[in-house]
């Protein structure tokens, strides 16, 4: 019995459709440095061909298997068995902000389509005859934390302005703040965002509980990096009314 | 096929990784209707795994480069097996194609002058890729997404192609299941391009993810197409081996070319002590020469761990072979060594490589400012592929191209690190843009229903049998008998038993069965992929045994030595009317006189 308390363990994963469902228990052998997405592919080859699974790199770089494990938004490639408590059966379930398609599997395309609204990178001029630019590397190091994002949605998916209130045709979301503010400090972009931001992104209902910046697996520091600062615009563009008399000339010389 | 939908389109593009993105942009910037498929969501195809960087002679950080030196690079780490216009076109353009990437959005690390940085790596004579830290992948697929999704592209996700469809010898388009719900759909296309990636699911070690299951290959090679080189597989050198579930994730060459060293059990630095003739004038005689090498110094030559990756990856397994391996049968990295030369090491390291970092610091509990990784040979990447005309990427069906890793002719024998992400840009482009005047200048096509319905019947079968066996023993049975029999080392009387187990093999897909519904059933999906893992596996063999020399990522024990003769062809495989596979040798129409020219200059 010890013996096997210490090779196994219990997954009670999700199954389903968005016709209903409820959760399945299956044993399975664990070995050292399994992940959970491990345990789930080897329920898939063993018990359950059919359980449905998003995955590509296993490596944490393409953010495919993001799920809810043991209750908290997760990749399950970079969940370690080891993390877990195995005593007692460890709960897969779809991220819940997003529609079900099936099992772990969740219907995600609105993020994609709330990224098209967003204005794309839009270049100065070069600044060299052959068309290239010249950037530091201070400059370029200043938004790469915000290219780091593998849009997972973890963040989404815990934001409670999408996954209690369901405000997707009015609020972006934070994957797309952090979208955003990695355009709108990008060094040689000069479109400017903040007007949609405060319009049709809804950043205002975002009232900084930082769930997003705690779920995220790249570690960037998605409330007080992307989202404050882009508060901060919104505010100096919106609200400050010497501000806004200043823009208004300094906008008439822009070319 | 009355509950078919059919969705036409000038251009189909099969893949949204780099190729794909690229091809799609650039068939969209020409005007004509161009619809995208691809197995997962956007933004998440093999491109995204990319650490290195893009080769392009940019010449940033080392004048001395140009497109000559990345030309002549390119064939030697090819072994001259290479379409020598491919490797011309692909070094004349690829600066281009980076410049273009920034114009778009993306960051690159940057020179003290605010240019874009370059940085080594094996078989590379001068810095030449253009990086971002080590998720270069990252940024060069978001750019091209982010792009693609203004460009006016149809994109079509979680999408498979179940067979290609044609209108006499042309191509007419793919028939395609949509995962989400399991319906079938007919993409009409008076061109499409296929670029769907490698085939590193036919190995049981591998950096690959479930997709790369050799579909465009096999799509191609059913529908008439030719495949070439396919007996060269790369193995890359530096794959994690532990714990058992990470066993294949990539381990970034840059690595190495930050200052890393391998070591093995004894703590010897082993590549020294075997460096090849033809690339001894280049390699550092000491350690202290490859560490200069690494920070800049240019009087300096490269250390041996940056020899091209198919003799790195066969020093690792004579290490392991001959008892002098780590622990658990691989070898050891060492970039913590660094700190005995540079005051602030560990920020270095974190710095350069940071996802390498926390890729070991999260699956592996290894530090790697503070200890050496133990790594091993991974499947990487395939040179070989779908045979296409070097200027246009049309394959030998009309109307049909191909672009990135499912194309051969590149890379020869072996592919250098960093010319991967620049093939994808280059003859991304090129398949795009000539897949939209083909179809601008040919007619409409028209799809036969019937071989719809009989492509549909047939993905449907497994659904029906009762009796058979599921697919995952059989895909797991497939990957052994590749990775055991036709690996890195390679012997005739184990490739011919993988040809008899093949059989096998294709037997039991035959009879697969399938449990569930139609509806987002990785049974079904991996049921299906079997049949192209099969395929591609098959040609891997049957090119393999036909080579008998070694030469690149082919290395045959029992024909050690490379044959001048065997330098001469490529090796070809197509259908033959009975649908048995036909093998061929192919002359490599010579080199042009000023490309010789060219080649001689740079030695």
């Amino acid at each position: 019995m010890m013996g096997e308390t210490q090779s196994s363990a219990t997954f009670r994963v999700w199954r389903g459709d968005a016709t209903g469902g409820g959760f399945c228990d299956y044993r399975t052998a664990v070995a050292p440095g399994m992940v959970v997405l491990d345990a789930i592919h080897q329920i898939q080859a063993e018990q359950a061909n059919d359980l449905a699974v998003r995955w590509n790199c296993k490596a944490g770089k393409c953010g495919s298997c993001s799920a809810e494990v043991a209750g908290k938004p997760r990749l399950m490639c970079m969940t370690r068995l080891s993390e877990l408590a195995l005593e007692a059966p460890v709960t897969v379930e779809p991220m819940r902000a997003f529609p079900l398609v099936k099992d772990l599997v969740t219907d995600v395309s609105w993020n994609f389509r709330a990224k098209r609204t967003i204005t794309p990178f839009t270049p100065r001029r070069p600044d060299a005859p052959d068309g290239t630019w010249r950037m530091q590397q201070a400059d370029v190091d200043r938004v790469q934390e915000f290219r780091k994002c593998i849009e997972c949605f973890l963040c989404q998916d815990v934001c409670h302005v999408l996954r209690e209130h369901h405000l997707e045709e009015q609020f972006i979301g934070p994957r797309h703040f952090v979208y955003t503010a990695a355009l709108e400090m990008h060094p040689l972009d000069v479109a400017d965002r903040v007007p949609a931001l405060k319009r049709s992104n809804g950043i205002g209902f975002c009232n900084i509980t930082k769930c997003c910046t705690k779920v995220c697996p790249e570690s960037i520091t998605i409330t007080d990096n992307a989202i404050i600062p882009l508060k901060e615009r919104v505010v100096d563009e919106f609200y400050d009314p010497v501000g806004r008399l200043v823009k208004l000339f300094s906008r008439r010389q822009r070319p | 096929m009355a509950d078919v939908e059919t969705i036409a389109h000038d251009v189909l593009v099969i893949g949204a990784g780099g190729a794909g993105l690229r091809a799609a942009i650039a068939a969209a910037g020409r005007g004509v209707s161009v619809g995208m498929v691809c197995k997962s969501l956007l933004g998440k195809a093999h491109t995204v795994m990319a650490e290195g960087g893009i080769a392009a002679a940019l010449g940033n950080v080392d004048d001395r480069d140009s497109w000559k030196v990345h030309f002549a690079d390119t064939m030697r780490g090819g072994q001259y097996l290479n379409n020598w216009r491919m490797a011309e076109l692909h070094a004349k353009e690829a600066p281009d194609r980076v410049r273009e990437l920034e114009a778009w959005g993306a960051l690159f690390d940057r020179t003290r002058d605010g240019r874009i940085l370059q940085r080594n790596f094996g078989g590379h004579k001068y810095p030449r890729l253009a990086h971002v830290g080590d998720r270069t992948g990252l940024e060069m697929i978001r750019t091209l997404q982010d792009h693609g999704i203004h460009a006016g592209i149809d994109v079509h996700m979680e999408c498979t192609v179940i067979t290609l469809l044609k209108d006499g010898d042309r191509v007419a388009g793919a028939l395609v299941y949509d995962r989400e719900r399991g319906r079938f759909h007919v993409f009409r296309a008076k061109a499409v391009v296929l670029a769907t990636g490698g085939i590193g699911r036919a190995y049981r070690i591998t950096s690959n993810s479930w997709e790369y299951t050799g579909d465009g290959h096999a799509l191609a090679y059913r529908a008439g197409a030719v495949l070439q080189d396919m007996e060269f597989v790369q193995f890359h050198p530096t794959g994690m081996v532990w714990p058992p579930s990470v066993r294949g994730i990539l381990v970034t060459e840059g690595v190495r070319g930050e200052g890393g060293v391998l070591k093995n059990r004894d703590g010897r630095r082993f590549m020294f002590d075997d460096v090849p003739e033809n690339y001894r004038n280049q390699t550092a005689t000491d350690p202290d020469e490859g560490w200069r090498y690494t920070q800049g110094d240019k009087s300096a030559r490269r250390p041996p761990e940056l020899l091209t990756r198919d003799h790195v990856a066969r020093c690792i397994v004579r290490e392991v072979r001959e008892g002098r391996g780590s622990p658990h049968g691989g070898v050891y990295l060492d970039i913590a060594w660094i700190r005995e030369r540079l005051p602030n090491a560990a920020d270095h390291i974190r710095k350069k490589l940071p996802s390498m970092y926390h890729q070991f610091k999260q699956l592996a509990d290894i530090d790697i400012t503070r200890e050496p990784m133990e790594v091993g040979p991974t499947t990487h990447y395939i040179m070989g592929g779908i045979r296409v005309d070097g200027d246009s990427q049309m394959s030998t069906v009309p109307g049909l191209f191909a672009a990135g890793e499912c194309a051969a002719g590149l890379h020869g024998a072996n592919r250098l690190g960093g010319n991967s992400l620049s093939d994808l840009l280059v003859f991304g482009k090129r398949a795009g843009d000539h897949a939209a005047d083909f179809a601008s200048q040919h007619g409409a096509v028209t799809v036969d229903p019937c071989a719809v319905d009989a492509a549909a019947r047939w993905a449907l079968e497994p659904f029906a049998r009762t009796d058979g066996e599921g697919p995952f023993a059989i895909q797991h049975a497939l990957q052994e008998t590749m990775q055991d029999l036709v690996g890195i080392v390679r012997r005739e009387e184990e490739m011919q038993r993988a040809l008899v187990a093949l059989g096998a093999l294709q037997a039991r897909a035959a009879r697969v069965a399938v449990d569930g519904n139609r509806e987002y059933n990785p049974g079904w999906h991996t049921a299906l992929d079997l049949h192209n893992l099969l395929t591609v596996a098959e040609a891997i063999t049957r090119s393999a045994i036909d080579r008998r020399e070694s030469r690149g990522g082919h290395f045959r024990d029992d024909h050690p030595a490379k044959d001048p003769a065997a330098g001469g062809y490529n090796t070809v495989v197509r259908r033959g009317p009975d649908g048995a596979m036909q093998l061929a040798r192919e002359a490599i129409p010579p080199v042009p006189a000023e490309l010789r020219a060219v080649l001689t200059e740079m030695g």
